[in-house]
């Protein structure tokens, strides 16, 4: 007899080894050398969160009451995968050419981005999960009760609610730590992915190994479990042709409406191609849970006591034929299906409720630029996550109390599938059918809300609960015909296939007809034209035409939200494609379109975009856009698509043509205006040694005088040799005639070289550093990139003008390169300047101040690429800063290039 | 003859090599070192005589020396530029612009005190 203290270790045992499963697969995927994570495999056996513990330990109670029928729900998403080309494959190409990040994002992303119809959405998704949840927490807390019973203790409600507590508060835990890591919803999870791929395949042997001993171990062999069969009367076959077709078309409508379904399918996908694979490997998983569910079922029947409840059948039959250990595997595995269905449910219900609710009301407090600006977005949203997730389990956990936790399994799964259902039309029709608009959708979702509460949700609560008997009887105030299990005095059919007629006739028509009578918005247009046809032209409709925005604004915001590092690579990639050089691109509407994609990875779409909006300040309607309103033809708007694409092909081409002429024209205009600076920088020192030694030569002067004035001979005499040596230096390094001397050495001992030579002396600088971090050996010219150190540190000990001037010197290891940063807490540099600073004899401050001839940055420009790397201007910093790239391959490759 | 100069040039050497050349040559030497007020200070205090530089921070001597030149109340005060960029079209300019000597930098303290006293005669 298996104690109950070590089903409670060997659980807790489990529950560390998915945990170590999980933070690995997170480790390898952050070293990047994770691809395995990407196959079709663990993508296949993600979808098994389908299967949760209701299909784990319900089908069997499903067929002990009612025979077949529990076959439905495995047929349904069957049915779905093999048809997988039509409907799946577009729902994967959309989500991951508009970064979806949820179904609630799907839906308002394509009827205009709208806010409304994304909290709609994840209202039924919350609503619709949390009996389904309710579920998975029952049959755990169920099922650690079998084991209490074993064991002679009785379990009242007290303990079951204790139990229900506990696994809920494990849960929130297990997901918040490997659910939230990444910000952006879009990335995978992969820990998470990991720990339920384990689990599936736990959860699939178990209840073979539970078949296998049903059918040879008790019942002696597949002929005798065959009579055993036949004579039972589960397989009597006593069909209802309208349950079978509700169920088939409602497991199969759920298996892509359920938020985890779709968290699983769609924004974990990795590679459409994994579909294909998983169109008949995820079928096969299916097959092969079902294959034991009716003899388990028929066995339980026999073999225990009348009354047992048939949900735990998978548990209770090995367990009274004292095989503890199967008894404990079979517990695994229904453990194992309520934990990975609750975690991934958890986070999609998480993203939506924070994207789609939390986010939006956050943002509409702050209606002006402070919001995206200066609050700190990453950690509202962040919390925003975990408390949703808390949350979400909660509500389960209310439920599972409230409900009493007596019904069957099945029939609280079917009311979850039935509500999450409701989000189908405006899916199906959304991806389909481009004359459907945000009226007509947000009317339906409400319709079939409105209709699913009352017919199937309300009543699961059972008679009393929450609807009162006479109700049930007569109708709310005696209006018969609004029966909950008998609308408009259609009485007779089952409540089930009552409450899915029903909610999906009206929730459908009333979609058709409030598309076919709403005008869509211009952006509503678009985005439709874009998902229906998504697989004809992938390339986005942009939204915003006057862009006022400035790039670093944007960049500002991007940071908030994505972080420093992917923001920074988006904008740089940006400018590189505009043949730009640094972190500032042209704000052309497409960038700010791929901009708002990006960031709709994160927040979603409908937030990204007013997020967008608040900075960009335009209408967001483009000539496009009107274009599109105008022309009613769908074929004209895609005409007008095409031609938009060719006019800003044309504008592309024509500002590459005005680039090269203005670099033309500069080329000719920079080599005269070099020689006159050259000039200029030599003779004004010249001026003062000839002027003053004119005047000690007429032995006018003596005494103090004297000395004053051969000193400044001697300073303006160091200061042409020096500029003769930076010209020089230049010239040789721009020339390519360098010899580099290239060494190993400490970053960190070559930063303590270059402050000290940087003459901060008598200077109020103050340098900040993360000694931990720069503490790395690099192999380089390393006298210099003390240079290039110097150069920067004198700079910002020469124009920082804060009160308080600090430079801050951080050092980052990015993979191939290191990232030196050095930013000061100065006024920084006008956007206008930013490339202009690396120019020879520029100088944005005044002249005399620097005391320099504006050489230092076009020398360190040179040396870094000597080296191979480069120095930028870093902007959003609040403060000037630079950033060195410095690769740790060896330099000989980055000669090579040059 | 205690005429006053005003000299316009950011360089402080250069500042207090000409102060010292052109005292010496009995003028009184007012010295101002930015381009963008250089217009304010000569109105409000009209000198004899100006010296300009043509690289200042702010605003170029040209631009100054337009102004001057558009203005009623300097419009004749004699100017002489400096410049250490020594390009021939940047004495075509100055001189087109009103300028009435122009130097390249750098000069023989004789060259200055010289160029002074003969636009003062004329």
């Amino acid at each position: 007899m298996l104690s109950f203290n070590v089903v409670i270790t060997i659980s807790l045992c489990y529950v560390a080894i998915l945990f170590m499963v999980a933070f690995m697969a997170e480790r390898r995927a952050m070293m990047g050398n994770a691809t395995w994570l990407y196959s079709p495999l663990i993508y296949t056996l993600s979808l098994s969160i389908y299967c949760t513990a209701w299909t784990f330990y319900g089908a069997v109670g499903y067929a002990a009451r009612s025979g077949l029928e529990f076959a439905t729900i495995y047929l349904g998403p069957t049915l779905m995968m093999i048809g997988w080309w039509w409907i799946l494959r577009k729902l994967v190409r959309i989500g991951r050419a508009q970064r979806i990040t949820s179904i609630a994002d799907l839906v308002s992303s394509r009827f205009g981005k709208s806010t409304s119809l994304g909290m709609i959405v994840t209202v039924i998704s919350v609503v619709a999960a949390t009996p389904y949840i309710a579920l998975q927490l029952q049959s755990v807390t169920l099922s650690f009760a079998v084991f209490a019973q074993s064991n002679g203790q009785v379990w009242r409600d007290a303990e079951l609610n204790a139990t229900a507590m506990w696994v809920s508060v494990g849960l929130v835990i297990f997901t918040v730590i490997f659910g939230t890591r990444n910000l952006d919803a879009n990335e995978r999870h992969h820990g998470i992915v990991m720990a339920i791929a384990v689990e599936a395949v736990v959860k699939l042997v178990a209840l073979l190994a539970v078949g296998v001993f049903v059918v040879w171990g008790v019942a002696g062999g597949p002929s005798e479990m065959l009579t055993r069969i036949d004579a039972s009367p589960i397989t009597l076959w006593d069909h209802n042709g309208g349950r079978w077709i509700s169920l088939l078309f409602l497991s199969a409508a759920a298996f892509i409406c359920l938020p985890r379904m779709f968290q699983v399918l769609v924004v974990e996908n990795a590679d459409e191609r994994h579909l294909a694979i998983a169109s008949w490997a995820f079928p096969t998983y299916l097959m092969l849970m079902s294959l034991f569910v009716v003899p388990i079922a028929v066995v339980g029947l026999d073999l225990l006591p009348t009354g047992s409840n048939p949900d735990l059948f998978v548990l209770t039959v090995p367990l009274y034929q004292g095989r503890d250990g199967l008894a404990m595997l079979s517990f695994l595995g229904g453990f194992s299906s309520a934990t990975s269905m609750v975690m991934v449910a958890t986070i999609a219900l998480a993203t939506m409720v924070s994207n789609h609710i939390v986010l939006p009301i956050w943002l509409s407090m702050r209606p002006n630029q402070q919001a995206v600006m200066s609050g700190d977005i990453r950690h509202v949203i962040l919390l925003a996550r975990r408390l949703s997730i808390a949350g979400v389990l909660f509500l389960g956990f209310i439920y599972y109390r409230v409900s009493g936790g007596g019904t069957a399994l099945a029939a609280i799964g079917l009311v979850s599938f039935s509500g999450a259902v409701q989000i189908l039309p405006a899916m199906i029709g959304g991806i389909f059918w481009r004359g459907a608009t945000r009226i007509g959708a947000a009317a339906g979702l409400i319709v079939g809300l409105t209709l699913w509460l009352w017919t199937l949700f309300l009543p699961s609560f059972g008679a009393d609960a929450m609807i009162s008997q006479s109700v049930f009887d007569d109708g709310p105030f005696g209006l018969n015909w609004l029966r909950p299990q008998a609308l408009f005095g259609i009485s007779g059919l089952d409540p089930l296939v009552h409450g899915i007629l029903w909610s999906m006739i009206l929730n459908t028509g009333t979609f058709i007809v409030g598309s076919l009578i709403s005008f869509p918005a211009p952006l509503e247009r678009l985005q439709g034209a874009q998902f229906v046809n998504i697989f004809e032209h992938s390339a986005a409709a942009p939204a915003w035409t006057n862009a006022a925005a400035g790039a670093e604004d944007l960049l500002i915001m991007a940071q908030r939200i994505m972080g420093s590092t992917d923001a920074q690579a988006i904008f740089e990639r940006e400018a590189i494609r505009q043949g730009k050089k640094g972190y500032l691109p042209e704000v052309t509407p497409a960038f700010v379109e791929l901009l708002e994609r990006e960031l709709a990875g994160s927040v979603g779409a409908a937030t990204a975009h007013a997020m967008v909006g608040q900075l960009i300040g335009g209408s967001g309607v483009s000539v496009e856009d009107l274009i599109a309103v105008a022309d009613e033809a769908a074929q004209i708007l895609e005409y007008s698509n095409r031609l938009e694409a060719k006019s800003t092909e044309q504008e592309q081409t024509a500002r590459a043509l005005r680039d090269a002429n203005a670099k033309l024209t500069a080329l000719s205009i920079q080599k005269d205006a070099f020689l006159s600076q050259i000039s200029h920088e030599l003779r004004t020192p010249m001026t003062s040694i000839r002027s003053f030694s004119d005047i000690l030569r007429d032995g006018e002067v003596g005494g103090d005088a004297q000395k004053r004035y051969s000193g400044i001979i001697h300073d303006e005499a160091i200061r042409l040799t020096r500029l003769l040596d930076d010209l020089l230096d230049l010239s040789v390094l721009e020339n390519g005639q360098v010899m580099l001397n290239e060494q190993t050495g400490s970053l960190s001992a070559l930063l303590d070289r270059a402050i000290g030579g940087a003459g901060l002396l008598g200077s109020n600088l103050k340098i900040v550093r993360t000694p931990e971090v720069d503490d790395v050996t690099i192999t380089t010219d390393l006298d210099r990139l003390v240079q290039v150190f110097i150069n920067l540190i004198a700079n910002s000990r020469k124009y920082c003008d804060a009160q308080h001037p600090r430079l801050k010197i951080s050092v980052f290891d990015r993979g191939s390169h290191f990232y030196i940063d050095f930013v000061d807490n100065g006024s920084g540099i006008a956007a206008d300047n930013q490339q202009l600073i690396f120019e020879k004899f520029s100088r944005v401050a005044d002249g005399s101040k620097a005391g320099g001839a504006g050489l230092g940055l076009a020398i360190c420009r040179e040396i870094m690429r000597r080296l191979g790397g480069d120095i930028t201007y870093l902007p959003g910093q609040y403060g000037t800063a630079f950033r060195l790239r410095l690769p740790k391959k060896k330099m000989k490759n980055a000669l090579g290039e040059l | 003859m205690g005429k006053r100069v005003l000299l316009i040039e950011d360089e402080p050497n250069i500042l207090e090599a000409i102060s010292f050349i052109l005292s010496r040559d009995g003028w009184t030497v007012h010295t101002h070192e930015d381009g963008e007020t250089a217009m304010q200070k000569v109105v409000g205090f009209p000198p004899d005589m100006i010296i300009l530089d043509v690289m200042l921070p702010g605003r170029s001597g040209f631009d100054i020396l337009r102004d001057l030149r558009g203005t009623d109340t300097t419009k004749d005060i004699p100017v002489m530029m400096l410049t250490a960029r020594g390009q021939e079209k940047d004495r075509e300019l100055a001189l087109r612009l009103g300028a009435n000597h122009f130097m390249t930098k750098p000069f023989s303290n004789a060259e200055v005190r010289d160029n002074v006293r003969n636009l003062m005669e004329a």
